[in-house]
């Protein structure tokens, strides 16, 4: 086997340190007022509504009314409308069509004072308020007032149906546009309407928020509508699924959610930062005294690996997005520790076999790790199959794991249990970075450490004195 | 260097018998005390409302029951980690509340208590059927993680007979989460989400374990062939590892020790009833690697080459 230079060990274990470093403090450059992340560290970690604080709701159609897809889809468009007028954003939205449910989670926004989940749940669930109105008139607030509030159009009722379409324009140009169609019982105002107002706008409304408000550009009197503007595929068909969703005969109900609020999460957080901060010093010390130089190598390859699972979380390699941790996430982290821990132990007890058979120095050190290799390799496979089945099973439905689970969880529709799914990331992401950190990165400082002259003492290595 | 001479093998049907007697009291206690289902499996609804000022358990109790129109129970305590008083009202059996029947709730509890500025701190409410469908998706995941570990080992260890291998290390496992089972059947700990993340973690330590003398047994098998009997192999292999056995016992109890005191002192129930039963069943899969599946294998190659002979 090649040598490995007496330098490698100081470069490597300074590129764990600057890692590590790095993961937890990130860097970011302040213009003005104006923070720009470039890489993201500690402070960027989204913690999950069990430490935070939010909602995790399950949503039915109210009465078992048994609700289309399409219908289904268009009720997730209302919720989406609703969560972005509430400015929040960080929320996960999971439709079950087979089973007519769809599962929120959102976090209370960090500047939300009242925390009132029952309400926030209400709000979101309530039968959407569709309303055509004339002209754009708004107050302070941008709720409709004065001619437009006063003056309603349509319902959400009158509304048969409303698609997303595509059409070539007189310019042979291709345009997405929304093709409305209307009940028998909003034909005649609209006509109405639309012959009154010809080059007016009409606003349309959910709740109190102005979805559009395209200009009547001529009298319609079938009542069948085409809303032009510019828009994107995706906005079409947004708009689209906005105005049917007003037109749902149901509202969402709800007998299944969890709320918690920050104060509590917080807490149970800062315990849990303790408790690893103290496990983590009483197993470097253990290390140490039993393994010496070996343990000293492991307390840098752990240092390593939480380094890399915390930049897993928190998206600090681009390529890897970032993760909700929840407090079982946490635990897995703790857990990917203690497997870190296992893997260098049952390697420093192999070098110190083969030292006590008497091989040299550098020999002992060569073959424990490779001997060693084997026991660790299948321990920590049997762990990965553990984390990705938690993942499958419990992660959101179109994840690369749960298809591959599909045939072994087919009965099932996808679970709330987002707790669970963060356990299996942070314990897969755990035993990967063992890898990397508990066996290779350590095996390079190793047997860099043993040619550094004043190293070159069996004992160090758990050898006889 | 000494290696240790423990005689596992000889003394195996003590072992047998004490993990037997311990199964017996775990099932009798569960049969006599019950399992205590969480309500994210058996559904039901938790309601904990913070408060300043005074209130009377009892008094409170009687308005949520009124609001409610059941008889509900409330307990009174404080959450350690953030100083908050707290007054947590559980509603019989498996019932949930719809958000209509909540909101009711909710503002009569307001109106009730003026004096004491009371907040919803957290809801725990589970619909029945959600929670059962929760349950058996646990229970499959638990059911397909056994199975692939049988078909991993079977086919790594081809060498000192897979199967039977995959086989004797998935009882080990049933030992560990009968033993953590268990735990929470006489700690009165809730089967919960966090059973489900416990068991499976034991899954792999357990498993990691067992591979770790499995991997000794296949290294002084290609050593020593055929000179040393099955029963001086399997002890020569746990004796080798022990060292490395009772090392990690040692780092990682102690972790998860610091963890279940920290969430104990805290009042972290989340964390305790996941940190303690882990911490259990790391030591009950230490003893069923040793003592069960090792010589458990054995006594099973014995049988089957006396059978085949």
């Amino acid at each position: 086997m090649k040598k490995v230079g007496k330098p490698v060990f100081f470069i490597v274990a300074l590129l764990i340190f600057a890692l590590t470093a790095l993961s937890f403090t990130g860097i970011y450059t302040q213009y003005g007022d104006i923070t720009t992340t470039h890489i993201k560290g500690v402070q960027d970690v989204r913690w999950g509504i069990d430490i935070r604080g939010g909602v995790d709701v399950t949503f039915f159609p109210s009465g078992d009314y048994q609700a289309t897809s399409a219908e289904m889809v268009a009720a997730e468009a209302v919720i989406r409308q609703r969560l972005l007028v509430q400015n929040i954003t960080d929320y996960e939205l999971y439709p079950d069509h087979d089973r007519n449910r769809i599962i929120l989670r959102f976090p209370w926004r960090a500047d939300e004072v009242d925390f009132n989940p029952i309400r926030a749940i209400e709000e979101l669930g309530a039968t959407a308020m569709l309303t055509f109105r004339e002209g754009v008139e708004v107050d302070e607030y941008l709720r409709p007032a004065g001619h437009t509030a006063e003056n309603i159009v349509l319902t959400g009722s009158d509304v048969a149906s409303a698609r997303a379409d595509m059409i070539q324009n007189e310019f042979g140009v291709t345009e997405f546009v929304v093709d409305l169609v209307l009940h028998e019982s909003g034909r005649q105002a609209f006509s109405e309407a639309t012959g009154r107002m010809i080059g007016q706008q009409i606003s349309i409304w959910m709740d109190d928020d102005m979805l559009s408000a395209p200009v009547v550009r001529s009298h319609l009197t079938d009542g069948r509508a085409t809303i032009s503007g510019d828009f994107t595929a995706e906005e079409a068909g947004r708009l689209a699924d906005q105005i049917t969703g007003g037109a749902l005969p149901f509202s969402l109900e709800t007998d299944n959610y969890n709320t918690i609020s920050p104060t509590l999460g917080m807490g149970a957080l800062q315990a849990m930062v303790l408790a690893g901060v103290i496990a983590f010093a009483l197993i470097s010390l253990y290390m140490v005294f039993q393994y010496r130089a070996s343990g000293f190598v492991a307390v840098i390859g752990l240092v390593g690996q939480l380094g890399l699972m915390i930049a897993a979380v928190t998206g600090f390699f681009p390529f890897v997005p970032s993760f909700v941790l929840t407090l079982p996430g946490i635990a897995g982290i703790i857990l990917s520790i203690a497997m870190g821990v296992d893997a260098n132990i049952i390697t420093a007890e192999r070098i110190r076999e083969e030292l006590y058979q008497g091989k040299t120095l550098d020999g002992a050190v060569a073959s424990g790790y490779r001997r060693a290799f084997t026991a660790i390799f299948d321990g920590n496979i049997t762990v990965i199959i553990v984390a990705v089945i938690l993942m499958g099973a419990f992660g959101p439905s179109g994840s690369l794991f749960a298809s591959m689970l599909r045939p072994v969880f087919f009965m099932f529709g996808p679970t709330t249990a987002g707790a669970i799914y963060s356990f299996g990331y942070t314990l897969l992401v755990g035993v990967i970075a063992n890898f990397v950190m508990g066996v290779f990165a350590c095996r390079l400082m190793q047997r860099s450490l043993c040619r550094i002259g004043p190293m070159r003492n069996p004992w160090l290595f758990g050898g006889a004195r | 260097m000494k290696i240790p001479n423990f005689q596992f093998m000889a003394n195996c049907k003590k072992f047998f018998i004490i993990s037997a007697v311990l199964a017996i009291v775990i099932l009798a206690a569960t049969a006599v005390i019950g399992v205590d289902l969480d309500i994210q499996f058996s559904g039901g609804a938790i309601i904990t409302y913070s408060y300043q000022g005074e209130i009377e358990a009892a008094e409170f109790a009687r308005m949520a029951g009124e609001l409610t129109g059941v008889n509900v129970s409330v307990q009174q305590s404080t959450d350690l980690a953030s100083g908050i008083e707290t007054l947590v009202i559980s509603l019989p059996g498996a019932m949930s509340l719809t958000n209509d029947e909540m909101v009711r709730l909710d503002s009569g509890l307001i109106a009730a208590f003026p004096e004491n500025a009371i907040q919803t701190e957290s809801i725990t409410n589970v619909s029945a059927t959600m929670g059962g469908e929760f349950l058996a998706k646990c229970l499959v995941a638990l059911g397909f993680a056994s199975l692939l570990m049988i078909i991993y080992i079977a086919f790594r260890f081809k060498q000192i007979g897979g199967l039977s291998a995959g086989v004797m290390s998935v009882i080990g496992l049933v030992h560990d989460v009968l033993v953590v089972f268990g735990v929470h059947v006489l700690f009165g700990i809730p089967i919960s989400g966090n059973f489900i993340a416990v068991v499976l973690a034991i899954l792999g330590y357990s498993i990691n374990d067992t591979i770790i003398v499995y991997d000794r047994i296949r290294e002084n098998k290609k050593l020593f062939g055929d000179k040393l009997s099955l029963s001086d192999l399997v002890d020569r292999s746990i004796n080798q590892s022990l060292r490395r056995t009772v090392n990690t016992t040692i780092s990682t109890v102690a972790a998860l020790a610091v963890v279940a005191i920290v969430a104990f002192i805290f009042n972290v129930d989340t964390i305790l009833t996941f940190a303690f039963p882990l911490m259990v069943g790391l030591l009950s899969g230490v003893y069923s690697t040793i003592f069960i599946a090792g010589p458990l294998w054995v006594r099973w190659r014995e049988r089957a080459s006396a059978l085949s002979a």
